[in-house]
C-alpha cells in the first residue's frame, strides 16, 4: 500500500523533491526533503487541496492583447474554469499593470489583474 | 491573347520571358505555385559552371560554356550578386587523376578558358583546408557562384517591368490548338497565345504531353543540400567538386554570394515530382563525403538543410525542340541548367527567328534592374539620405542579416510581388540568418499582411495551406 | 523629421533595454553616474519578459511571485523615475574596441556615441531549427517555442492546434502549458537527452498538471506534410544518442515546437574583437564582468545563459557598479587569476578574477550528478569545498568566494573547479 508520495515543489526555481508520508488514516504523518518552510506548506497543499495561479491574456476592445494573472493561486481543479472566464471578457485599451479585470474568478477568492500595460 | 505564353517561372523560363520582352510582343509567364522560382531553381548548387562536365558535342556543351560566359554581364545587368571564385574538382588517386586530365581534355574541346592541373602542395597554397586525402586537383578559373533564385526573380521582375504579365497558381491542366491559337487552361482559367514555351522543370513532360508530344520523359532527381552558418563560409574560396568516379559523381562544398558555405547535393532518382523531403541517411551520406573534401566542416553550424529536385531529361541532353508549330520545349534542364539558362534564352528566340516568327525589337526595352539589396551596400551618408525621407529603413526587422522594414516592405511592393513569409525571405534573406526567423517571423507577418490587405491569419509560410498561424487565441467576442 | 544629429557621447552605454541592461543602468545610476545612455531594439522596456507572461520571476530579488512584465517593469518604473535616458526601436549595429556604439533608429538614422563605458546586454536566442537538421519536408508549422510564444502571448495569435514539443527547456515546457490553455492538445515533449534540460518545477507544473508525456530519450526524426505539417515521426535513441529504427512512431500534429536551448547573442561582441569563452558562447569576463576591452562589460543572459532572471538581474548590478568605477578610474587589476574546469563543470563566469574582492562564481554542470562536492583548488591546495545531493545541467550553480580566500592566492594563480564524489 502506497503510504506515500513524492512531490517536486514548485514554490522556487530549486524544486525540491519532497516526500509527504501518510499514516492508515490518510492524514499526513511527516513531510521531509523541503529546504525552507514555503516547501512544507507546498507539500500540505498539494496533498490536501491543491492551487495554482494561472496566467493568461485577455483581448481588449481594439483586438490587441494584454497579460493577466490570477492574483492568488486558484484550486487547481478550477484552472480550466477560470481560463473560459478570462477568454470571455473584453478589457478596455486603457488597462494597466495591477488593474482588476475579473472580480473572484470563476467562484473562487482570486481577482484576474492586469500583468502589463497597455 | 498574347503572343508568347512561357510556362514556368523558374530561372529558364524566367529569361527566356525577358528576352522576349526584348521584342515588341506581348508576353505571359504562368506558374502553377504561388511564387516564381520555386522549382529546381529554389534549391540547386548555385554554381556557375565552367563546361568542362557535358560531353563534347552536346547542347549541353555548347550552352553551358556560352552561359558561362553570359553569366558576369546579365547579373551585373539585373542586380543580381555574382562571384567568380573559380572551381576545383578534387582527386584522391591515381585513377582521378587521370580522370580529371580527361576532364582538362574535354573541357578545351568545349572551349572552356583557364583551366589547369594542379598538385596537393601547389593546391594547398591556395585551399588550406582541402581534404587530407586529396592529393590533385583540376582547377577552372571561370568557376562561378550566383544566388539562383536572386537570378530568377531578378529576370522575372525584369520582364514584368518590361511589360510581361505574371499568372500565379496557375496550373496548366489542358493546352488546346485551334488554328494558329494556343488555350492554355488551368482550372479556373484560360490564356489564349500564339505561342507556348514550356519551361515546367520536373513536369516539361508532362506539359509535352497535353500537345501530344511524348518523345521524352523528365525524371526528378534529389539533391539534398545542407547549408552552414556564415562563420564557416571562408572555410574554402572555390567551389570544391569532387572527381567522378565508379563510386558516384561526389558532392559539392562552396561558399556562396551570400557568404554561407553549401554542401550538396546528393543524387537519388524518385519517382514523385513532389516530394522534396529530406533524408537522413541522405543527409548522413552528404555530411562524411564533404568533410573528405575538405577538413573542418563544423556540422553543429548547419543553419538548414534542404532538397532541390533536379529535371532529368531521358535524353541525357537539354532537350531543346519544336515538336509541333509554335510550342517550343525547353525540358530535361538539368545541371548545368542554372548556368545555361542566360544561353538557352538566346537559343530559343534564335529558334523562334529561324521559323519564320516576326521579332520585330522592342526600342524602350530596359534590362537594367536595381536590385533589391542594394540598401545594406550604401554608405551611412547614402543610407541616412533614404532613411531621412522614409524611416522604415532606420528598422530593423531581421537581426541576423540586418533587413530593415523598408527593404521588406519595397520588396513586397517590387514585381514579382511576393505573397507569403518564404517569398519575402528570398527577396531580402530576411529569417535567413542564424536564428532562422526565430525573432522576426511574427514582425514579416505583420507586415505582409498591412501590406497586401488581408487579416495576420491568411498568411502563409508559403502559399497554399501552409498557414503560419491557424487562427486567433479564442478570447473575447473580437 | 529633425536633422541628424550624428555623434553623441555618453559616460556609459548600455546595450539591451532587457533586465540586465535596466538592472546595470539602475546600478550605475544608484552609484552617481548620470550621464548613461540605454539602447533598446523593440519598441518598449523589458526585453523577452513582456512574453513571459507566466510566473515565478523575482523570488529571489523581490521576495515575491511575479510574472515576467511585472518584473520588468519594476526595472522600467526605476529606470524611468531615475529619469535614466534610453532610446526604443535602437538597432545597435557596431561597437568597436575605441567603445564607439554605432547605432540607427527612425529618428537618428544611422548615428554614433562616444563612450567612456558600455554594457552588453543584447540577450541571447534560441537556437534554431535548421541546427537540428531534421529529415523530410519544409512545411509551416514549425516554430521555436519563443516565436510561439510571442504570437500567442502578444499578438493574441494560436500558431496550432496539435502540437509536438522537441527538447524540454524552460520556455517549451511554459509553452505546452500555455497552448494546453489556450485550446491546444499538446501531445508529448521529446528530450533527447535522458533527463530534462528544464526546471524540475516546471515538468511539475506544466507537463504533469496536464498529463502531458515527457519522452526522455527522444527525438524527432521525420518532418510530414506538404503545405502545414501534418505530423512527426519520433524515436527513441540510444546512449550515444542515434535514433532506434524500431522505436520509430509517427505521431499526427499540426505544430511543433523547438526549445533545444538558448545562445547568447553575440554578434557585435566578436564583431569588436573581444574574445569569447567556446562553452557559454559569451564574453570572456572578470569578477567585475570586464570583458578583454577595458571599459567594455557584458551581464545577463549575453553573458551565459541564466536559469533566472533574478541572477541575471544580481549579475547586472556588478556590471552596472564595476563600469562606474572604471570611469572614474577606480577600477583595480591587482591580480590576474585565471579559471579552468574539469569538463564535470562545464563553465564558470568568470572566468579570470582580477582584484582580490568578494565574488560569486556561477558555473553549471555537464550532467546530472548526486551525491558530489564542489572542490575549489590553487594548485593541491583547497579553497573552499561545498557538499551537493544533487546537481543538474538546468540549473545554474554558485559558490562565493571571499576576499580572504582570494587574497591568500598567489596574484597570478590558476583556480580549479571540480566535482568530486562524495563517499557514502
Amino acid at each position: 500500500m502506497a503510504n506515500e508520495r513524492r512531490l517536486t515543489c514548485i514554490v522556487c526555481p530549486k524544486g525540491c523533491d519532497l516526500v509527504v508520508e501518510f499514516d492508515d488514516t490518510g492524514a499526513i504523518k511527516n513531510i521531509s526533503g523541503y529546504t525552507c518552510p514555503r516547501g512544507k506548506d507546498y507539500a500540505i497543499a498539494e496533498c490536501t487541496a491543491p492551487v495554482r495561479t494561472v496566467t493568461s491574456t485577455v483581448r481588449c476592445e481594439d483586438g490587441e492583447v494584454v497579460a493577466v494573472k490570477t492574483a492568488k493561486p486558484i484550486p487547481k481543479e478550477k484552472i480550466f474554469e477560470v481560463m473560459a472566464a478570462i477568454n470571455k471578457v473584453v478589457a478596455p485599451n486603457t488597462l494597466k499593470i495591477g488593474d482588476v479585470v475579473i472580480e473572484k474568478v470563476a467562484g473562487t477568492d482570486a481577482d484576474v489583474v492586469a500583468t502589463a500595460n497597455r | 491573347m498574347f503572343d508568347y505564353v512561357v510556362i514556368g517561372a523558374g530561372v529558364v523560363g524566367g529569361l527566356v520571358a525577358r528576352e522576349l520582352t526584348k521584342y515588341r510582343l506581348s508576353v505571359c509567364i504562368v506558374e502553377k505555385t504561388s511564387d516564381v522560382a520555386m522549382g529546381a531553381t529554389r534549391a540547386n548548387s548555385a554554381i556557375v559552371h565552367a563546361g568542362f562536365d557535358a560531353k563534347e558535342g552536346t547542347l549541353k556543351a555548347k550552352l553551358n560554356v556560352q552561359g558561362s560566359e553570359m553569366m558576369e554581364d546579365l547579373c551585373s545587368e539585373l542586380g543580381v550578386k555574382y562571384k567568380r571564385n573559380g572551381s576545383l574538382v578534387v582527386g584522391f588517386n591515381e585513377e582521378d587523376e587521370a580522370t580529371l586530365h580527361s576532364l582538362i581534355e574535354r573541357g578545351e574541346k568545349n572551349g572552356v578558358k583557364g583551366l589547369s592541373f594542379v598538385r596537393r602542395d601547389e593546391l594547398v597554397k591556395i585551399e588550406p583546408n582541402i581534404g587530407d586525402g586529396v592529393t590533385c586537383a583540376l582547377r577552372a578559373e571561370t568557376g562561378a557562384i550566383v544566388c539562383p533564385y536572386e537570378l530568377c526573380i531578378a529576370a522575372v521582375g525584369n520582364a514584368m517591368d518590361n511589360g510581361a504579365e505574371l499568372k500565379l497558381n496557375f496550373e496548366v491542366k489542358n493546352i488546346e490548338k485551334c488554328g494558329d491559337v494556343y488555350r492554355i487552361s488551368s482550372e479556373n482559367e484560360t490564356v489564349e497565345a500564339g505561342a507556348v514555351i514550356n519551361c515546367a522543370g520536373v513536369y516539361s513532360d508532362d506539359i509535352a504531353r497535353l500537345v501530344g508530344d511524348d518523345s521524352f520523359s523528365v525524371r526528378p532527381r534529389r539533391g539534398e543540400y545542407m547549408l552552414l552558418d556564415k562563420e564557416c563560409g571562408s572555410l574554402v574560396g572555390h567551389t570544391v567538386f569532387r572527381c567522378p568516379s565508379k563510386m558516384g559523381k561526389g558532392v559539392l562544398v562552396s561558399p556562396t554570394v551570400d557568404g554561407n558555405l553549401l554542401l550538396g547535393p546528393t543524387a537519388e532518382d524518385i519517382d514523385d515530382k513532389n516530394d522534396t523531403s529530406t533524408t537522413p541517411k541522405g543527409l548522413s551520406h552528404l555530411s562524411s563525403l564533404a568533410s573528405e573534401q575538405v577538413k573542418g566542416i563544423q556540422l553543429g553550424k548547419v543553419i538548414t538543410s534542404f532538397t532541390g529536385l533536379r529535371a532529368t531529361g531521358s535524353t541525357g541532353d537539354f532537350i531543346i525542340n519544336s515538336p509541333i508549330d509554335g510550342f517550343i520545349n525547353c525540358a530535361g534542364v538539368e545541371s548545368p541548367g542554372l548556368t545555361s539558362a542566360p544561353a538557352i534564352a538566346k537559343y530559343v528566340v534564335e529558334m523562334l527567328k529561324k521559323s519564320g516568327r516576326e521579332l520585330k525589337e522592342n526600342e524602350r526595352f530596359n534590362g537594367v534592374r536595381r536590385p533589391l539589396h542594394y540598401f545594406r551596400e550604401l554608405p551611412v551618408e547614402k543610407k541616412n539620405e533614404i532613411i531621412k525621407e522614409n524611416p522604415d529603413y532606420a528598422h530593423v526587422v531581421c537581426r541576423c542579416e540586418t533587413v530593415t522594414a523598408g527593404e521588406i516592405i519595397e520588396a513586397i511592393r517590387t514585381n514579382p510581388k511576393p505573397t507569403s513569409i518564404d517569398g519575402i525571405k528570398r527577396r531580402t534573406r530576411a529569417s535567413m540568418g542564424r536564428c532562422q526567423g526565430g525573432f522576426c517571423t511574427p514582425y514579416m507577418v505583420e507586415l505582409l499582411a498591412r501590406e497586401m490587405g488581408v487579416p495576420v491569419t491568411e498568411i502563409t509560410k508559403s502559399g497554399g495551406e501552409s498557414y503560419i498561424n491557424v487562427g486567433k487565441t479564442e478570447k473575447g467576442n473580437i | 523629421m529633425t536633422e541628424l544629429n550624428n555623434v553623441r557621447r555618453a559616460d556609459l552605454v548600455v546595450i539591451g533595454g532587457g533586465p540586465a541592461g535596466m538592472a546595470a543602468a539602475v546600478a550605475a545610476y544608484e552609484k552617481g553616474l548620470r550621464d548613461i545612455l540605454i539602447l533598446e531594439r523593440d519598441d518598449n522596456l523589458g526585453g523577452i519578459l513582456r512574453q513571459c507572461i507566466h510566473n515565478g520571476f523575482g523570488l529571489h530579488r523581490f521576495g515575491e511571485e511575479l510574472t515576467g512584465p511585472e518584473y520588468a517593469y519594476r526595472y522600467e518604473k526605476q529606470v524611468k523615475e531615475y529619469g535614466i535616458p534610453y532610446m526604443l526601436n535602437t538597432m545597435v549595429i557596431d561597437v568597436d574596441e575605441n567603445k564607439v556604439v554605432t547605432a540607427m533608429n527612425r529618428e537618428c538614422g544611422i548615428f554614433t556615441v562616444e563612450a567612456k563605458a558600455v554594457i552588453l546586454a543584447m540577450g541571447c536566442r534560441e537556437r534554431p531549427k535548421g541546427a537540428l537538421n531534421i529529415a523530410g519536408t519544409r512545411p509551416a508549422g514549425i516554430y521555436t517555442a519563443g516565436t510561439a510564444q510571442k504570437f500567442v502571448n502578444m499578438k493574441g495569435l494560436m500558431p496550432g492546434r496539435e502540437v509536438v514539443i522537441l527538447g524540454s527547456g524552460d520556455i517549451g515546457l511554459i509553452m505546452a502549458r500555455r497552448m494546453t490553455l489556450e485550446g491546444a492538445k499538446v501531445k508529448a515533449v521529446c528530450e533527447l537527452m535522458p533527463y530534462s534540460g528544464g526546471l524540475a518545477r516546471n515538468i511539475e507544473q506544466c507537463l504533469n498538471d496536464f498529463g502531458i508525456p515527457l519522452m526522455l530519450s527522444h527525438t524527432v526524426v521525420e518532418i510530414h506534410g506538404k503545405d502545414r505539417l501534418t505530423a512527426v515521426t519520433i524515436a527513441k535513441v540510444d546512449e550515444s544518442r542515434r535514433p532506434i529504427p524500431e522505436t520509430f512512431e509517427t505521431i499526427p500534429c499540426d505544430t511543433l515546437l523547438l526549445s533545444c536551448g538558448l545562445i547568447p547573442e553575440n554578434e557585435l561582441t566578436k564583431a569588436s574583437g573581444i574574445r569569447l569563452d567556446r562553452v557559454t558562447g559569451g564574453a570572456v569576463v572578470d569578477g567585475e564582468r570586464e570583458t578583454e576591452i577595458p571599459g567594455i562589460f557584458a551581464c545577463g543572459n549575453v553573458l551565459h545563459v541564466h536559469d533566472l532572471v533574478d541572477y541575471v538581474s544580481e549579475e547586472a548590478v556588478i556590471a552596472g557598479e564595476a563600469a562606474v568605477k572604471y570611469i572614474r578610474g577606480e577600477k583595480s587589476h591587482g591580480m590576474a587569476l585565471n579559471l579552468v574546469t574539469d569538463g564535470k563543470i562545464r563553465y564558470t563566469v568568470p572566468q579570470k578574477i582580477t582584484s582580490a574582492e568578494k565574488t560569486k562564481v556561477y558555473f553549471r554542470v555537464a550532467n546530472v550528478y548526486r551525491d558530489v562536492k564542489i572542490v575549489v583548488k590553487e594548485g593541491e591546495r583547497v579553497i573552499l569545498e561545498r557538499k551537493k545531493q544533487k546537481v543538474a545541467p538546468g540549473e545554474m550553480e554558485t559558490v562565493l568566494l571571499s576576499a580572504d580566500m582570494l587574497a591568500a592566492c598567489d596574484k597570478n594563480a590558476t583556480i580549479s573547479f571540480s566535482l568530486e564524489e562524495v563517499k557514502k
